[in-house]
């Protein structure tokens, strides 16, 4: 048995590295001011009783429309001489207790009959959906005033009224997410687990529904005590005397000119409670929407940030089409920096191809996106050295023609096709447009260039495939199709990032085949980014090895594989299992590559590496170049005659 | 009995497909006519014996989690019979879930996306020993110390959440998860092909160990023919829900009978090879709404003849040496 170690590092548990939920609230003024003048209208509607108000109900007809300020009535008086601060503060009690239950009662029965629905699916499914479709037929207002119309008015039918209209709208959303989850595989394992399936629906699938269900309650508690007022307004919802938010306004509207404050200050109290709780919804909903939260509720810029402070920027190489010098990239998330690519050295000649392999978050992706300026920013930055495009820097160069540059002289294949393609319009379209918005050209010339491209990689029949859309051809095709559009306007760098990873074996095959032939036929430079040592050995010149951002061997592809300098590199290639070799030993890597916020001192593979020595764990190692192609970051490096 | 069947019975046969079909849609229309159905699997026959790792390979879209849902019971045949253990499983999966559920587990592709990402690892891993076991709560605890062992997890994981954890780590507690109810036999769909290299390597190793401890019978699924080699016993080739080639994993990779298996070793990239075949762009897969009479793969093949597009090779048609072997397929390759 060849087992690996007793895996127990532990990821450090970081408290501050994400801001809570509630930090998070706060930070939205909005919000804030909401929730703030809603716990304001809640407390002072709860103590009411405490309140040394006057009997909201007692008629005094002799004090009838006082105004303002007048001696005693804080808010003058009705037309049967109320006190319209204390009807004003009974009658927020009213409306908020029956908006809210109404949203409870809405919540309650409409996400369990989504939560159903959707993980039944099949029949049960359509009855309820299709029941659902007919309430939602209605003009709800008109369908709460049915219903009120049926039961009678009165405040608590109108709150099974109000219920009962919203009922669709959260039935309708929750099944959609339900729909989703149950089709996860962590459904199955449930299953399999032996659960049954309402301990699924319930302790496996609720959970991941609720913040949607507060997402949705917290978006429609506003509407809720609006109509709810709407009806009291129409007078089907409190009756007289009680005093409620909307029966005050309909009492005050006979008499809107004469004594407009009888009905203006429900008024402005509809409003202030409305507004407040929409504003502290969309708060809520911004915290708790995964989507949001990750993006800091801020959209990325256009390009990534460049601030490369007061270091001198490297000069250009002088070698190859595109020259990479010592490249950072940094992300900050939560306070802590992470740095991702911790100082690149590329160089990319005419027609070659160059390989960058290393483990998943090692940085490769990073390295790619930041030559274009494609690494989204917040939360990241180009925080030194350079990229230079025949001599030109790219991180110095304005926003218009580094959009020139993008998909004209350098161009992208990345690994989902189906993310690049946009489903809703034709291949022909979206090849078209590539071509167009870089060359000036008539439609029929770029219709005809556009049947070339897609000959050249070799799609049969291109002229009717134009109509096609991208869900209509499989993967292969599609992945060829961007490979097409990338070769639109004669690049002559084509940065690959996994092209192939989700492809069967026998379609990346006939996409590496004809990646090599293009290079050779147009000469582009291919930077080509991978995890698998195989592919490397198919398409590319020379390879470089990432780990933990930064490149530690390079070298010819066919040298570096033979005879590995660094030990990461011939661990890696270890693990690879071969075909045709079954007995071979798969001699696991122990541990972890580091997590780059935290990078140790010295080499980042120490702490696995066998030949580590103590010298290792200090100062900063340099990549040592042998000769003019071969170079590895160690101090102690395998396969070199004098050392080792 | 077919003779695929009779062949492969000798040993001790622990799971018997026998002829098994899967059709998705297919239903009547609200309108008169049919749907459009697809045969995600096709006269399937196939027998897994005990102790033995079967590994299944074939492009995306073959059938090859179909069949896995189909052994596991999440999925029922549409024709044909699944026994394990001379049980009918299908039978099984209605009138007791949990029965078959102690017997047969499973293992996801996407580690992460197979743990409920509101649930503590403990929560994870108790639910199979608290349903699928009668353990009382010392004996749990108890049983949960081991399967963290077994799987090589530092005992502090229990009260993570699954976004703590790496891929590796997250694939570890999946099969701790599929250990927990003390089945027999464990369908790995593609367990190592969302891990890096390195990991994949510990993953691998760590399957191979507890088969020896625990006494199982894999079936091992994947797209990494490799992969697959490297852990099987014996290898089932799949092309278009149907079995292409069957046998003993060294004869199929060092003697492939079918022209799929030998196109799937001839593509498949591996560090210092330069010589990768390429099919022509213009080969394309079937259509699975309207599947062609004859062989499957004619489309594809070099070694096609007019017998090929009218008439369906038998799941044995060829037959290599050993009696063990065999393909589906009129013009098999000649032993090199
Ligand atoms: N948008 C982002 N925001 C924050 N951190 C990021 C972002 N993109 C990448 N990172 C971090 O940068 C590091 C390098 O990631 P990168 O995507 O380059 O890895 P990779 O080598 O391409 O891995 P893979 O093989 O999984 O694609 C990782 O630590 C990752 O978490
Ligand atoms: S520098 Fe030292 S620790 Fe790093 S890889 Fe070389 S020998 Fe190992
Ligand atoms: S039956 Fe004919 S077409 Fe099918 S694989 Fe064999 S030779 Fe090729
Ligand atoms: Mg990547």
């Amino acid at each position: 048995m060849t087992d690996t170690a007793h895996t127990t590092e532990v990821k450090p548990r970081r408290t501050s590295a994400r801001p809570g939920t509630l930090a998070l609230l706060l930070n939205n003024s909005l919000a804030t001011g909401g929730l703030f003048v809603l716990v304001a209208i809640c407390l002072i509607a709860l103590a009411a009783p405490l309140l040394p108000l006057a009997n909201p109900d007692v008629t005094a007809p002799a004090n009838r429309l006082l105004p303002v300020f007048s001696d005693g009535h804080l808010m003058g008086t009705d037309h049967l001489g109320r006190d319209l601060l204390s009807r004003l503060i009974w009658g927020t009690r009213v409306s908020l207790a029956v908006g809210l239950s109404a949203t409870f009662i809405a919540a309650f029965f409409g996400s369990l009959l989504g939560l159903v629905a959707g993980y039944a699916g099949g029949r049960v499914d359509t009855v309820i959906m299709r029941g659902i479709d007919m309430v939602m037929a209605f003009p709800y207002i008109l369908l709460a005033l049915a219903i009120v119309a049926v039961l009678g008015p009165g405040l608590l039918n109108a709150l099974y009224a109000i219920a009962l209209v919203n009922i669709p709208f959260f039935a309708r959303n929750i099944r959609g997410i339900t729909l989703g989850l149950s089709r996860r595989e962590f459904v199955d394992a449930a299953r399999l687990s032996g659960k049954s399936p309402a301990q699924i629906l319930f302790i496996e699938i609720l959970p991941n529904v609720l913040p949607v269900i507060v997402i949705t309650m917290s978006t429609t508690v506003g509407w809720m005590i609006l109509e709810t007022a709407g009806l009291s307004f129409l007078g089907l919802g409190a009756q007289p005397p009680q005093a409620d938010l909307g029966s005050m306004l309909g009492e005050g509207r006979k008499i809107l000119f004469t004594a407009p404050h009888v009905s203006v200050i429900p008024g402005l109290m509809i409003f202030a409670l409305v507004m407040s709780i929409n504003l502290f919804g969309d708060g809520v909903r911004d915290v708790l929407d995964p989507r949001l939260r990750a993006g800091s509720l801020t959209r990325p810029v256009a390009r990534t940030a460049v601030e490369r402070g007061d270091a001198p920027v490297p000069p250009p190489s002088g070698k190859g089409v595109l020259d990479v010098r010592d490249m950072r990239t940094e992300f900050e998330i939560g306070g802590s920096v992470y740095k991702a690519v911790g100082g690149v050295d590329l160089n990319l000649a005419e027609g070659e191809c160059l390989g960058i392999v290393g483990e998943s978050g090692s940085g490769k992706s990073v390295t790619a996106m930041s030559i274009m300026g494609l690494v989204p920013t917040p939360p990241g930055r180009i925080a030194g050295g350079a990229a230079y495009l025949d001599g030109e820097d790219l991180f110095a160069v304005s926003d218009r023609h580094i959009r020139k540059l993008r998909g004209g002289a350098v161009a992208y294949v990345f690994q989902d096709p189906l993310s690049t393609l946009h489903p809703l319009f034709t291949v022909g379209d979206q090849l078209k447009e590539a071509i167009g918005t870089h060359q000036p050209l008539s439609s029929a010339e770029v219709k005809k260039r556009a049947i070339e491209l897609l000959s050249l990689v070799r799609i049969p029949s291109p002229k009717e495939r134009l109509a096609a859309y991208p869900h209509e051809l499989s993967g292969g095709m599609r992945q060829r199709v961007c490979i097409a559009m990338a070769l639109a306007n004669d690049a002559k760098v084509l940065i690959a990032d996994e092209p192939t990873t989700a492809l069967d074996v026998t379609v990346q095959s006939q996409i590496l085949t004809l990646m090599n032939g293009l290079r050779r036929d147009r000469n582009a430079a291919i930077l080509f980014i991978t995890h698998d040592f195989g592919v490397v050995s198919a398409i590319c010149d020379r390879v470089a090895v990432m780990y933990a951002g930064r490149i530690v061997e390079t070298g010819r592809t066919d040298e570096v594989l033979a005879s590995p300098q660094h030990p990461y590199t011939a661990k890696l290639i270890e693990c690879v299992p071969v075909l045709g070799e079954p007995e071979r030993r798969l001699d696991a890597i122990e541990g972890r590559p580091p997590v780059v916020n935290n990078l140790p001192d010295g080499c980042a593979f120490a702490d696995r590496c066998p030949r580590a020595r103590p010298e290792c764990r200090s100062g900063d190692i340099a990549l040592v170049m042998s000769s003019e192609e071969r170079g590895v970051r160690c101090l102690y490096p395998l396969n070199t005659e004098g050392t080792a | 009995m077919s003779v695929v069947s009779a062949r492969q019975s000798e040993g001790d046969t622990l799971l018997g497909i026998e002829d098994v079909e899967r059709i998705f849609g297919g239903g009547r229309k609200l309108f008169g006519g049919h749907k459009p159905a697809v045969h995600a699997v096709q006269g399937l026959t196939l027998n897994v014996r005990r102790g033995e790792t079967l590994g299944v390979v074939g492009e995306s879209g073959c059938g090859k989690s179909t069949l896995a849902r189909l052994v596991v019971g999440l999925d029922l045949p549409t024709a044909g019979t699944i026994t394990f253990d001379g049980e009918d499983l299908a039978g099984l999966a209605k009138r007791n879930r949990n029965a078959l559920a102690r017997k047969v587990q499973y293992v996801f592709q996407d580690p992460v996306a197979s743990l409920n990402p509101r649930k503590t690892i403990r929560t994870i891993l108790e639910a199979p020993l608290k349903h699928l076991s009668d353990l009382d709560a010392r004996g749990r605890e108890k049983r949960l110390q081991e399967l963290l062992e077994a799987v090589n997890l530092a005992p502090e994981f229990l009260e993570r959440y699954p976004h703590e954890f790496s891929g590796g780590q997250a694939q570890r507690i999946g099969i701790a998860r599929a250990l927990a109810a003390g089945p027999e036999l464990i369908v790995l769909d593609e367990p190592v092909s969302a891990l890096d290299v390195s990991v994949q390597a510990q993953v691998l190793n760590l399957l191979d160990a507890l088969k020896e401890q625990y006494g199982l019978t894999y079936i091992f699924i994947s797209h990494d023919l490799s992969v697959v080699e490297s852990v099987s016993d014996r290898v089932a080739v799949m092309y278009f829900g149907r079995m292409a080639e069957l046998g003993p994993a060294k004869e199929i990779f060092r003697h492939p009978l079918h022209p799929y298996t030998d196109l799937l070793m001839r593509s498949a990239p591996a560090p210092g090879r330069h010589d990768l075949v390429s099919e022509d762009a213009a080969a394309e897969l079937p259509d699975p709404y309207n599947p062609p009479p004859g062989c499957a793969f004619a489309a594809r093949c070099v070694r096609k003849t007019d017998l090929c597009h009218s008439v369906r090779p038998a799941p044995d048609e060829a037959q290599g040496e050993g009696g063990n072997h065999f393909a589906a397929c009129h013009h098999p390759l000649p032993r090199a």
